[in-house]
């Protein structure tokens, strides 16, 4: 036994969008402390200052290839608000469309492309379920990472169709969509969807996407892990009960979802936050950003998005990453599907928040059940398009205003602020989902979501890259090129 | 029977969104995997796809530079990010302590193709809009300007320069397509137009096979987004300038900018970030939109305008300010002419 800590510097780290680079200080074959480093930094909230507000659906697309819709739509509803307009409702119906179009696409990609091929690593070939993971897994190249690719970009032709193109498209605007569609553009989305339902219930789930969204507890996974039909969700289940990946990386369980899909009444996932035990409500004006840790000027106090700045400080040795530390009310918060899903209340989810909290195997469960809830609910609203109703209310930018848009990534809750001064942006803020959870240290020295998650992780014995880290790191879903953006 | 040795390809991201691996992965009929497959081209190492991360992904680059294994094309996604104060620590790359533009520079050189993939990679693209805070450029190019992170001098291996898959995203068979035309040796730098890009796709305007092209006809234009006219006259559309395929290739089954109701924004084109107004407004002199159609003289232009102005059919002139077709086209008689 040796108490002497050793730095592991980890990176670049793949399979997650963009590059990060993680340090962890490890003692006795565990994670004693971790500092999550964004190591690109682009600059987009500069790049806007001094455009014409609108181009910010222009711009701001373009910081994530992955979450483009979701920072397109981010910014429709700041310009929204500025504006005092509302989408119509084949605009709001349409929006969740192409939203939920990329969100499920990016579960899609999340769980065959970037998480499920570290189980087919050499360093499980003496698993009982290795040649399985392996044959369906193998990074770029099991059978169901090609099948997945495929299927994802059938999904996406509701993007080609509603919106133009994925990723960047301009499709979604402040009063609704620039393309109306007509009954037999319904037909086709109908079909579209009909495809990706067979093939995610042949082979993801092996059973209804109503069942998965009906799965009520632990009891009813655990069935379903030693009965359920053959399919990757079990295969993955599986996994999970070998390798205890529901006792590997669980943070501050603090919840929060700024909800998503607004409906004729309510949203198809309300949102709001989860922590001890209790949905409270979201207050946006107790977010700050912190940047004791991050290379920014401003580190004098958190500011309001409102207020804030994106000054990068390259001389800054005690910051060791781009991103900054955002807080509600002062504390950490994760976000994400999994999140997502507690705060809504779907039964699995808040029970599975209740027994053991976010970790590895339930913020992947949650990003499932998900998928095939909001699959559901997108057949519903190709339904309810109205081809002869309108498509996009118009309004006017004032000259001067403040307004914000919050709507919900694949990945998380993603905000964005703008001030409006003589017509032009004056300031724009941007909090994305993974500025949450890999946000670094703060003031009181409070380490972010997945700086906790990785504490405790086992690193074996020569392990350089240590895969209980992966594991942990891409459980999260991050896009660091939102992150930071 | 062995294959011959596979066309190797290794692929880096920087200054960029990911938006051309994202769009890469939407290949269809066939895949991605199998197209690349067809042509015997193989990833040695793509952040998305591969399964190795940390050291063992360093330790391919390492192999790379030491000669040990061959690279037949860098793919550069993003821009290269030369700030703060020339030191490119913008992007240091995890792991390594190395700037990204550093290590970029270093595989060129080892590399038989460079390829940007996206107008970030090739011109700096939207990282390099507005005061350009990372100093991001291209990897040959900086705006318009030839230069770039490699030097307008730059020559890979093979003898040619960097090839600009431009687009902000590319479509999927750009990239794919390049690839192959490199492996089987046809992409020669006469297949390169001024700015770099394939001529295959950058010899077609956006124009091309628009479905709002009666309307551009009768200059039946939209004056709002999601009306069916002609987007060119009022909401900025940059369709009859800008060098793509888009709408005879289409995206994402049957899509493209202009037919999911909104402009062509050009973004094939260097500093297209920059239009100097905003990107959904048509600027005009004397009424008359500032952007000519490519190779349209502007006399001709005013005059054809004004005629078909005065021409237009009064279906078109409805439906153009309409968000679904009003008035459908009459129906004929075939046999009474």
């Amino acid at each position: 036994m040796s108490a002497e800590a050793r730095r592991l510097v980890v990176g670049p780290f793949n399979r997650v969008e963009g590059d990060l680079e993680v340090r962890l200080d490890v003692a006795d074959g565990r994670v004693r402390a971790a500092f999550v480093a964004s190591p690109l930094f682009r600059g987009f909230e500069r790049i806007l200052e001094g455009r014409d507000p609108r181009d910010a659906l222009v711009i701001a697309p373009r910081i994530c290839g992955i979450c483009s819709v979701s920072q397109s739509h981010a910014a429709a509803l700041a310009l929204a608000g500025l504006e005092g307009i509302a989408p119509t409702p084949n605009g709001r119906v349409a929006t969740n469309l192409i939203l939920a179009a990329e969100n499920v696409a990016d579960h899609i990609t999340h769980f065959h492309v970037f998480f499920m091929p570290d189980f087919a690593r050499q360093v499980y070939a003496d698993r009982p379920w290795f040649a399985q993971a392996e044959r369906r897994f193998k990074a770029a190249q099991g059978a169901s990472v090609r099948a997945a690719i495929a299927t994802r970009a059938t999904l996406l032709h509701v993007l080609g169709l509603l919106a133009g193109r994925w990723p960047h498209t301009l499709a979604l605007q402040a009063g609704g969509v620039t393309r109306s569609a007509d009954q037999r553009d319904k037909m086709r989305l109908l079909a579209t969807l009909a495809a990706v339902r067979a093939d995610l219930q042949d082979r993801l789930y092996g059973a209804p996407l109503e069942e998965v969204a009906a799965l009520d507890g632990a009891a009813a996974l655990e069935a379903w892990r030693q009965a359920g039909p053959a399919s990757d969700l079990r295969l993955f289940l599986d996994i999970a009960e070998d390798l205890e990946l529901a006792g590997l990386g669980r943070a501050h369980d603090r919840f929060l979802s700024y909800g998503a899909y607004p409906q004729a009444a309510g949203r198809l996932y309300a949102g709001g936050t989860f922590a001890g035990g209790t949905l409270g409500p979201l207050d946006p004006a107790a977010i700050t950003e912190d940047h004791t840790f991050a290379r920014m000027e401003g580190r004098d106090a958190p500011h309001a998005p409102f207020e804030g700045s994106t000054l990068p400080d390259g001389a800054d040795e005690a910051g060791y990453t781009w991103c900054k530390a955002p807080r509600l009310a002062g504390a950490p918060f994760e976000t994400g599907a999994f999140a997502r899903q507690v705060v809504a209340g779907q039964p699995l989810a808040r029970a599975l928040a209740a027994r053991e909290g976010a970790n590895v195997r339930s913020r992947v469960i949650g990003r499932l059940v998900e998928a095939a809830r909001t699959l559901i609910a997108m057949e519903g609203w190709v339904r309810e398009l109205e081809p002869t109703a309108p498509w996009c209310a118009q309004g006017a930018l004032p000259q001067e205003g403040r307004a914000f848009g919050l709507t919900e990534a694949a990945r998380g809750a993603l905000g964005h602020w703008v001030v409006v001064e003589k017509g032009r942006i004056a300031r724009y803020q941007i909090i994305a989902p993974t500025t949450w959870n890999f946000s670094p240290r703060d003031r009181d020295g409070v380490p972010g979501p997945l700086e906790t998650a990785l504490v405790g992780a086992p690193v074996r014995q020569g392990e350089t890259t240590p895969v209980s880290v992966q594991h942990i790191v891409r459980s999260f879903d991050p896009c660091m090129v939102c992150t930071v953006h | 029977m062995s294959r011959p040795a596979p066309f190797t390809v290794l692929w880096l991201q920087s200054g960029g969104c990911g938006g051309c691996t994202m769009s890469l992965l939407c290949a269809e009929a066939p895949d991605l995997a199998a197209t690349l497959d067809s042509a015997n081209i193989r990833f040695l190492w793509h952040p998305t796809l591969s399964e190795e991360t940390g050291t063992e992904a360093t330790a391919l680059f390492e192999a790379v530079l030491a000669g040990e294994i061959a690279l037949d094309a860098l793919c550069v996604e993003g821009a290269l990010l030369r700030g703060p104060n020339g030191t490119g620590r913008f992007h240091v790359l995890a792991g390594t302590g190395i700037p990204t533009i550093d290590w970029v520079r270093r595989l060129a050189g080892a590399a038989r193709h460079v390829v940007a993939v996206g107008s970030c990679a090739a011109y700096g693209g939207v990282t390099a809009a507005g005061v350009n805070p990372t100093d991001a450029c291209g990897l040959q190019f900086d705006g318009r300007r030839r230069g770039g992170a490699l030097g307008e001098a730059f020559r890979s291996r093979s003898g040619l320069p960097v090839v600009n898959v431009a687009g902000c995203p590319t479509h999927p068979n750009w990239i794919t397509e390049t690839l192959m035309l490199l492996s089987a040796g046809l992409l020669g730098e006469a297949d390169l137009d001024v700015y770099g890009r394939p001529r295959f796709y950058a010899d077609h305007l956006v124009h091309h096979g628009c479905p709002r092209n009666e309307y551009y006809e009768y200059k039946a234009s939209a004056e709002k987004l999601s009306d069916l006219g002609c987007m060119m006259e009022h909401l900025g559309c940059l369709g009859t300038q800008a060098h793509a395929d888009c709408n005879t290739r289409l995206w994402n089954g049957e899509g493209s900018c202009t037919r999911g109701g909104y402009s062509c924004i050009n973004c094939t084109a260097p500093e297209f970030e920059e239009p100097g107004h905003a990107f959904l407004q048509t600027p005009k002199i004397g009424g008359i939109p500032v952007g000519l159609p490519t190779d349209m003289p502007k006399a001709w232009f005013i005059a054809l305008s004004s005629l078909a102005k005065a021409a237009t059919p009064e279906r078109l002139r409805r439906n153009a300010t309409a968000d679904h077709v009003l008035t459908p086209p009459a129906v004929k008689d075939i046999k009474r002419r």
